[in-house]
């Protein structure tokens, strides 16, 4: 079994790739557009006018922006959980553009790691039940789910808290739980939707520090959030508005460690120098 | 995601609202068991109905007389007596092909004494050997009436188990001297018992020899109370009837049919008209029943629409991380199938457990297919009202289904 930490391995590889990697991207989009409402009726709104994106293997992307600015859209789209209007979206060399229904379930189970803002965990089942659940519909039979499961708990760590159920975990616990879950099927990307907007700032540092760590061990995150000081911490930043990427910049390098978790003298997070566009 | 977790996630979820769950599977419950116990109870009456045709004796007839209406001046009215010619004249296999034994009945009320003890049987009836077989009853101990008896007008009494009991508190009765009246009859034989027939306890009963009954109580020679026949089989009681019918009209010599003098009654007929009646109140009852197993099963798809609104975000977190709509449509089907199977086999032993109890005087038997079909109704009924919220369930969109509060 491949470890948690370490990304699955890329969809097309030889040996000469390995030498000069031109890695596949984790996510290649293409003129995304996202109407709702009916141009008869007069109601539509343009949510995404056209976005292109290529995040690679390994990046630590902050998608930012503000209410409105279609960056929810955005996310439910990268997130297979909604299909664009017009424009293709490669997920892992796989066009999701064109799927629905259970093929589209598939393709969350097995390629993408949820972390949601309100964390999302079932409160009638403990800890490493819930970081059980992507296994068991992904068909892992239950002795090796658990082992699994276990370990993504040890790595965030929960380890001594596996048996909790939601209600008797703090907000970072829980949120901590939810990356376990996320991690727990090595999917292609963890895509989480504010992780930090429920937590308080130190707590914020400690869930940041986390995904550095997942990061930092090859995993590839996309971080939507509106906090600059948690875009910040990402490798790469992109501003959406009005449906469109206004701002795309790097911070730190795509093969290096992502940017060091600042905290100030109470241990909350600061934003480190450049960090706010 | 196999069976076995569907099952649990579905237990998870049943226990997570214990009180709710067990109201909703009240209403299976009620309904199942409803439906068990009023079948059984009708089957019960059913089942007492078909007792007592039995203990009517099989394919019998019996033919009394029956003064004749609006003849002549005033209500009373001449009625000719059934007599011996009468019985002799049905007793002709060649008028008479479909009967296949004839007993004349001469009653009496009296008096039985035995040594100080007195006793007024419900029926004192004088008659010949065929009466045992046409009427049903068997011998507990000793002889019934023999045709010698009859012949030599012998003073033998045949009784049944209740004047048994009255008179000498012992079934040992063999050979005892009663005087019934005045009258000294040796008792020869003890009936089994037959019970009731529901008007009377036919154990109640003495039998004696007709001529000795005539010579020493009623007095009346040739003359009957009534006479008993038995068709040769159940499908010739009315080719039976019609011959006992037209012998009779003949003997008496009668020619309209609206002046006959005597009453031919079929009680097998007035039984089978209230065992059909019984059956209608059995489907009536179950009917009743089934309906409220509907309205238990509309209890559960209320319950299931309840508990997939309250659940929408956990449907939405489900699909989110990979959950496909048959593992989605297959947690809330086994769900309500689950509340209406569990409350369905609890209802089959509150049905079971309660047909034990006499309800209005009748003993419910409980039948194996209205057990089989109410448990199956029950969990089809799961299923059925199970669709539509598990369907609701699987279609919810996930980022609606997040979105939710």
């Amino acid at each position: 079994m491949p470890s948690l930490l370490a990304p699955p391995p890329a969809a097309t590889s030889d040996d000469g790739a390995r030498e000069h990697p031109v890695p596949e991207p984790v996510i290649l989009a293409d003129d995304l557009r996202k109407t709702y409402g009916s141009e008869s009726e007069d109601t539509v709104v343009h949510a995404l006018q056209g976005v292109d994106l290529r995040i690679d293997r390994g990046d630590y992307v902050a998608i930012m922006g503000a209410s409105g600015s279609g960056k929810s859209t955005l996310m439910h789209i990268l997130g297979c959980l909604d299909v664009p209007t017009s424009g293709s979206y490669l997920l892992d060399g796989v066009d999701v553009s064109t799927l629905a229904g259970d093929d589209l379930a598939d393709i969350r189970n097995r390629k993408i790691g949820f972390i949601f803002q309100s964390f999302n965990l079932l409160p009638r089942l403990d800890a490493v039940g819930n970081v059980e659940l992507p296994l068991a519909y992904a068909g892992v039979r239950s002795r090796d789910r658990r082992r699994r499961a276990e370990a993504a708990l040890h790595l965030v760590g929960l380890g001594e808290r596996m048996s909790h159920r939601p209600a008797q975990l703090s907000g970072g616990q829980q949120q901590r739980v939810a990356i376990a879950r996320a991690i727990a099927t090595n999917p292609a990307m963890i895509l989480a939707d504010e992780p930090t907007g429920n937590l308080d700032s130190h707590v914020t540092a400690d869930v940041l520090e986390v995904f550095a760590r997942i990061n930092a061990a090859g995993r590839t995150i996309v971080l939507i959030t509106h906090e600059p000081d948690v875009a910040a911490q990402a490798k790469r930043s992109v501003v959406l508005r009005d449906g469109r990427i206004v701002h795309d910049r790097r911070q730190a390098p795509l093969d290096g460690p992502p940017p060091p978790v600042h905290r100030d003298e109470t241990g909350g997070i600061v934003a480190h120098v450049g960090g706010v566009v | 995601m196999n069976l076995g977790e569907t099952l649990r996630m579905a237990v998870g979820g049943i226990r997570a609202n214990r009180l709710r769950s067990g109201l909703t599977m009240l209403g299976i419950l009620i309904g199942v068991g409803a439906v068990i116990l009023l079948v059984a109870v009708g089957a019960g009456s059913s089942a007492a109905v078909q007792a007592r045709i039995e203990s009517l004796g099989t394919n019998t007839l019996i033919v009394f007389r029956q003064p004749v209406r609006g003849q002549g001046v005033g209500t009373q009215s001449r009625a000719s007596d059934l007599t011996l010619d009468d019985v002799k004249a049905l007793r002709n296999p060649a008028a008479a092909p479909d009967i296949r034994s004839v007993a004349p009945g001469v009653s009496a009320n009296v008096t039985a004494s035995y040594q100080g003890t007195t006793y007024t049987p419900a029926s004192f009836v004088g008659t010949t050997p065929e009466y045992a077989d046409i009427r049903g009853y068997s011998m507990a101990v000793g002889s019934f009436i023999t045709a010698d008896d009859v012949t030599s007008h012998a003073k033998t009494a045949v009784i049944g188990q209740t004047v048994a009991q009255n008179l000498f508190g012992t079934t040992d009765v063999i050979g005892k001297e009663v005087k019934f009246n005045n009258a000294t009859f040796t008792v020869t034989g003890l009936l089994a018992a037959k019970g009731s027939n529901g008007q009377q306890d036919q154990d109640d009963v003495v039998l004696a020899p007709y001529t000795a009954v005539q010579d020493s109580i009623s007095g009346q020679a040739g003359t009957v109370s009534n006479i008993s026949i038995q068709a040769a089989s159940q499908q010739q009681m009315d080719a039976a009837a019609a011959e006992t019918n037209a012998i009779m009209m003949s003997s008496h010599r009668i020619t309209n049919p609206r002046l006959v003098d005597f009453r031919i009654l079929n009680q097998a007929t007035l039984l089978q008209t209230s065992d059909q009646t019984a059956q209608v109140f059995t489907v009536l009852l179950g009917a009743v029943a089934g309906i409220s197993l509907l309205v238990g099963g509309i209890g559960v798809m209320n319950i299931m629409l309840v508990t997939v609104t309250e659940r929408t975000r956990e449907i939405g977190i489900r699909k989110a991380i990979g959950a496909r709509r048959g593992s989605i449509l297959g947690q809330f089907l086994v769900e309500a199938v689950l509340l209406a199977g569990a409350g369905g086999v609890l209802g089959v032993l509150v049905g079971i457990v309660g047909s034990r109890v006499q309800i209005v005087g009748i003993q419910p038997v409980v039948q194996a297919y209205s057990v089989v079909l109410a448990l199956g109704v029950a969990i089809g009924v799961g299923l059925f009202f199970g669709i539509y919220p598990a369907n609701r369930a699987a279609n919810l969109r996930p980022i609606d289904a997040l979105r939710f509060d």
